[in-house]
C-alpha cells in the first residue's frame, strides 16, 4: 500500500492542474462534441445525428469562408514573418532611438482589436476616410478598401498585420539577440558584408523564432474573428466571411447546435492544418 | 520566510477570488431584497421590477417616459431600466438570458417571427385573458400569438415600410409621388440628371438593405394572396413565385442603374438619415421608425421629409406594408408577475401611450383602441394615414409567417450591390429559410 502511495506520490502535484484542465477544457470540449449532434435551444435538445454537419457543409457561403480563412491565415502569417524579421534586424542594430522605436512597434499589440477595427474602418471610408483623402491630395484615387469584395479581405489582413507585427518583432528580437557573438566575429574575419550576415547567420540561426511566429500567426489567422467582425461583419455580402464568422452567424440565428457543429469542424480544420505544420517545422529545427 | 509570505498571499488571493465569484452570483437577488424591504411606504412595501429594452435613443426615451408616468401612478412599484444592443446581437442576448433564467421581469422585444423563436410557452406569461387585451387593436394580436395564446401588450404605434423622400428635392425638380415602380424609376432618372443621389444606400449597416424586399410585401400579397401560408408550409418559394421574385428584382434594378450614392457600401444608417434630411439624397427606402431619430437630430428638416409606400407595377395596386410595434412581454419566472402585469397594462393603456408619445413621436397609427394621434405628428405619419384610412395595408411577411431567414441582410447586400443577380439571391434566400424552418421544427420541411 505504502509503495503505491510512494510511487504515485509525484503525480499528486499534477492533480490541481489536471482538475482545472478537466473542468474548463475537457468537459466543455466533450459537451460541444455532443451538442453538435443535437438541435439545441440552450434549454432543450433533440438528438439529430449528423444533420448539423450536413447543414453546415451545405451552407452557401462556406466555400468562400474556407477559402478566405486559408487566404487570411497565409497572408497574415507570411507578412508577419517577413516584416517581423526585418524589423527585428533593424531594432537590434546599432541605432540610437532603439528603445523608443521598439515600443512604438509594439504599441498596436496593446490596443483592443475592436477599437483598432473601428478606427481603421473609419479611416478606410472611400470618400471621407483619412487614407483616401490623403491619397486624393497626392492625385491618386483610392479604392473602396472595405466595400470592394475583391479587396476587403486583404484590407482587413493588412490591419491585422499592422496590429500583430509588434509581437512577431519581439520574438525575433529575442531570437536574434540569442545568437552568439562568435558567429559575427567569424564572419568579420572571413570578410563577409551585411547581406552575408543577414542571410548566412541571422536567418538560419533565428529559425526557432521563425517557427514560433509561423505557428502562432497561422493558428491565430485560422481562428481569426474579432477584427473581421469589427471591420466588415463578413460583408459586403459574404465576401469576407471566415469560418469563425459563419459560425457566429449561425449562433446569432439561434441555431446553437449548428453553430457548435461548426466549431467542431473549425477545431478539426485547425488541428489538421496546424499539427502537421508544427511537426514539419520542428523536424527542420532539429536538423539544423 | 519569504516563501511563507508568498504562500500566504496566494491563499489570500484565492479566497478573495472565490468570495468575489460567490458575491457576483448572489448580487442580483440581494439587491432586489433590499430594494423591496427598505422603503415601506404606508400601504405595503415597494417592489422593484426590471425592464429590458434595446439601446436606441428612441427606445430609451420611450422607456423613460413610460416609467416616469407609471411610477407616479403606482408609487409602490419602482421600475429599473436596462438596455441591450439591437439587431441580431440583441436577439441573441434575449434568447441567452431567457435560456439561462436571467431575464428581467418585463422586456420589450419584436413581435412576429422573432417572438416565435423565443419559445413562448416556456418563457412568457400568457396574457390572453387580461382585461386590457380588449383595448388592443385586433390587427396587433396575431403578431404576438402562439398556439392561440397572446403573449404581449403593444408599445405605441405601428410603422410603415416604404420610401422616405425629400419634398424639397421633389418640388425643386417638379416631381410627383409615384404610383408605379416605373414612375419611381423615371423620377430617379431625373434626380440623377440633376446631380442628386436618387436612392440612399446605407449598406454598411446591412439590415437597411432588406427594406426594398420586405416593404414590397403588400404587392406580393396583392398578386398571390396565399403566399404567406404556402411559404410557411414549404409550398411556395421566393425564387419560383414571380411576384415575390420581383421584390429582389426591384432592389437589383436600383443598383444596376447606379441610383445609389457612390459610397453606399461604406455608408451607415445614421449617415443615410443625414443625407435624406439635408436633401443630398432624394429617396431612402426605410421604416418610418427612423422618424424620431430624424426629428431629434434634424428638427428643422423633419417637415421636408415625406413618405410613400413602395409602388407595384400597376397603379391600381398601391398599398403600404406595415410593421407592428414591439411587444411588452413578461418573463414567466419573474418573481413579480402581478406588478409586471400592471406595467404592461399601463403601457397598453391610453395613459401609457400618451406618456410614450410625449417622449417619442409616433411613427404611425396607434395600437390601442380610442388612442388618438397627437395633432403635431410629423409629415411622414400624415402621409401614411391615407393608406390606413382606405384599408390599403398589409402586414410585413415576418408578422404572418414564423420564418425569416437570418442571412437576408447579406443576400440583399449582394443583390443590391450587383454581386449577384436577383434570381440567384432569391434562391439563396430560399435555402436560408429552409435551414431556419428545420430548426424551428415546422411541418412540411
Amino acid at each position: 500500500m505504502t509503495t503505491i502511495l510512494k510511487r504515485t506520490y509525484s503525480y499528486y502535484f499534477l492533480l490541481p492542474a489536471a482538475l482545472i484542465y478537466i473542468a474548463i477544457f475537457l468537459v466543455p470540449t466533450l459537451m460541444s462534441f455532443f451538442f453538435s449532434l443535437t438541435r439545441w435551444s440552450l434549454i432543450e435538445w433533440k438528438f439529430i445525428g449528423l444533420e448539423n454537419f450536413i447543414t453546415f457543409f451545405e451552407e452557401p457561403s462556406l466555400r468562400i469562408g474556407f477559402k478566405n480563412t486559408l487566404l487570411y491565415a497565409v497572408i497574415t502569417c507570411v507578412l508577419k514573418v517577413v516584416l517581423g524579421l526585418l524589423l527585428g534586424v533593424f531594432l537590434t542594430s546599432k541605432i540610437r532611438t532603439k528603445g523608443y522605436l521598439r515600443s512604438v512597434i509594439f504599441f498596436p499589440t496593446l490596443v483592443s482589436t475592436i477599437a483598432v477595427g473601428l478606427a481603421f474602418s473609419m479611416m478606410m471610408h472611400p470618400t471621407q476616410g483619412l487614407i483616401n483623402t490623403t491619397l486624393a491630395k497626392l492625385g491618386i484615387a483610392g479604392p473602396d478598401w472595405l466595400g470592394n469584395p475583391d479587396l476587403a479581405l486583404i484590407s482587413v489582413a493588412l490591419v491585422d498585420v499592422w496590429k500583430g507585427v509588434g509581437f512577431a518583432t519581439v520574438i525575433y528580437i529575442a531570437g536574434i539577440l540569442s545568437i552568439p557573438e562568435e558567429y559575427y566575429e567569424a564572419l568579420q574575419i572571413d570578410g563577409g558584408g551585411a547581406l552575408h550576415k543577414f542571410w548566412n547567420i541571422i536567418v538560419p540561426l533565428s529559425r526557432p523564432a521563425t517557427n514560433s511566429v509561423i505557428i502562432l500567426s497561422f493558428i491565430g489567422g485560422l481562428r481569426s474573428f474579432d477584427l473581421v467582425w469589427a471591420m466588415t461583419k463578413g460583408g459586403p455580402g459574404f465576401s469576407t466571411d471566415l469560418i469563425a464568422s459563419i459560425i457566429y452567424k449561425q449562433y446569432q440565428g439561434g441555431f446553437y447546435g449548428l453553430a457548435t457543429a461548426g466549431n467542431v469542424i473549425l477545431f478539426l480544420v485547425v488541428t489538421l492544418l496546424a499539427f502537421p505544420l508544427y511537426m514539419y517545422l520542428n523536424r527542420k529545427e532539429a536538423e539544423l | 520566510m519569504r516563501q511563507k509570505k508568498a504562500k500566504m498571499i496566494s491563499v489570500l488571493s484565492v479566497t478573495a477570488l472565490f468570495a468575489g465569484v460567490l458575491a457576483g452570483c448572489g448580487g442580483a437577488a440581494e439587491k432586489e431584497e433590499t430594494a423591496g424591504g427598505s422603503t415601506p411606504q404606508g400601504e405595503g412595501k415597494t417592489v422593484t421590477i426590471s425592464l429590458l429594452t434595446d439601446n436606441t435613443q428612441d427606445a430609451v426615451n420611450q422607456a423613460k417616459g413610460v416609467i416616469e408616468a407609471f411610477e407616479a401612478k403606482y408609487p409602490n412599484i419602482q421600475v429599473e431600466h436596462e438596455t441591450r444592443p439591437g439587431g441580431g446581437e440583441g436577439d441573441n442576448l434575449v434568447k441567452t438570458r431567457l435560456a439561462t433564467g436571467d431575464m428581467t421581469d418585463v422586456f420589450w422585444y419584436n413581435a412576429g417571427s422573432l417572438m416565435q423563436a423565443l419559445n413562448p410557452e416556456q418563457n412568457l406569461v400568457d396574457l390572453t385573458n387580461e382585461p386590457f387585451m380588449k383595448n388592443v387593436v385586433d390587427s396587433f394580436k396575431p403578431t404576438v400569438m402562439f398556439k392561440d395564446k397572446l403573449y404581449a401588450g403593444p408599445l405605441g404605434s405601428t410603422m410603415g415600410g416604404g420610401w422616405l423622400y425629400n419634398k424639397k428635392v421633389y418640388s425643386q425638380l417638379g416631381l410627383s409621388v409615384p404610383k408605379t415602380w416605373a414612375e419611381l424609376m423615371a423620377n430617379n432618372e431625373k434626380i440623377k440628371a440633376a446631380g442628386i443621389t436618387p436612392v440612399i444606400g446605407s449598406f454598411k449597416d446591412d439590415w437597411t438593405t432588406q427594406i426594398v424586399v420586405l416593404a414590397d410585401y403588400y404587392n406580393v400579397q396583392a398578386q398571390t394572396p396565399k403566399f404567406a401560408d404556402d411559404y410557411t408550409a414549404n409550398k411556395a418559394k421566393f425564387a419560383d413565385t414571380p411576384a415575390a421574385l420581383r421584390s429582389f428584382e426591384k432592389l437589383e434594378e436600383i443598383g444596376k442603374k447606379g441610383y445609389f450614392n457612390k459610397d453606399f457600401l461604406a455608408t451607415t444608417y445614421d449617415a443615410g438619415l443625414k443625407m435624406i434630411a439635408e436633401g443630398k439624397g432624394a429617396h431612402y427606402p426605410m421604416l418610418t421608425f427612423a422618424i424620431p431619430a430624424i426629428e431629434q437630430n434634424y428638427p428643422d428638416q423633419i417637415g421636408d421629409i415625406g413618405f410613400f409606400a413602395q409602388p407595384g407595377d400597376s397603379p391600381d395596386v398601391n398599398g403600404l406594408t406595415v410593421w407592428v410595434s414591439n411587444g411588452a412581454y413578461i418573463y414567466k419566472k419573474s418573481e413579480h408577475i402581478e406588478e409586471a402585469k400592471k406595467f404592461v397594462e399601463f403601457t397598453s393603456s391610453i395613459e401609457g401611450i400618451e406618456a410614450l408619445t410625449k417622449m417619442s413621436k409616433p411613427s404611425g397609427p396607434l395600437l390601442v383602441k380610442e388612442a388618438k394621434l397627437p395633432d403635431n405628428v410629423p409629415q411622414v405619419v400624415k402621409d401614411m394615414m391615407p393608406y390606413f384610412d382606405t384599408n390599403k395595408t398589409a402586414p410585413a411577411l415576418e408578422f404572418v409567417s414564423p420564418i425569416k431567414g437570418p442571412s437576408l441582410a447579406q443576400i440583399t447586400t449582394e443583390v443590391g450591390a450587383g454581386f449577384k443577380p436577383a434570381k440567384e439571391g432569391a434562391q439563396l434566400y430560399d435555402k436560408d429559410v429552409e435551414k431556419q424552418a428545420k430548426q424551428l421544427g415546422l411541418q412540411g420541411w
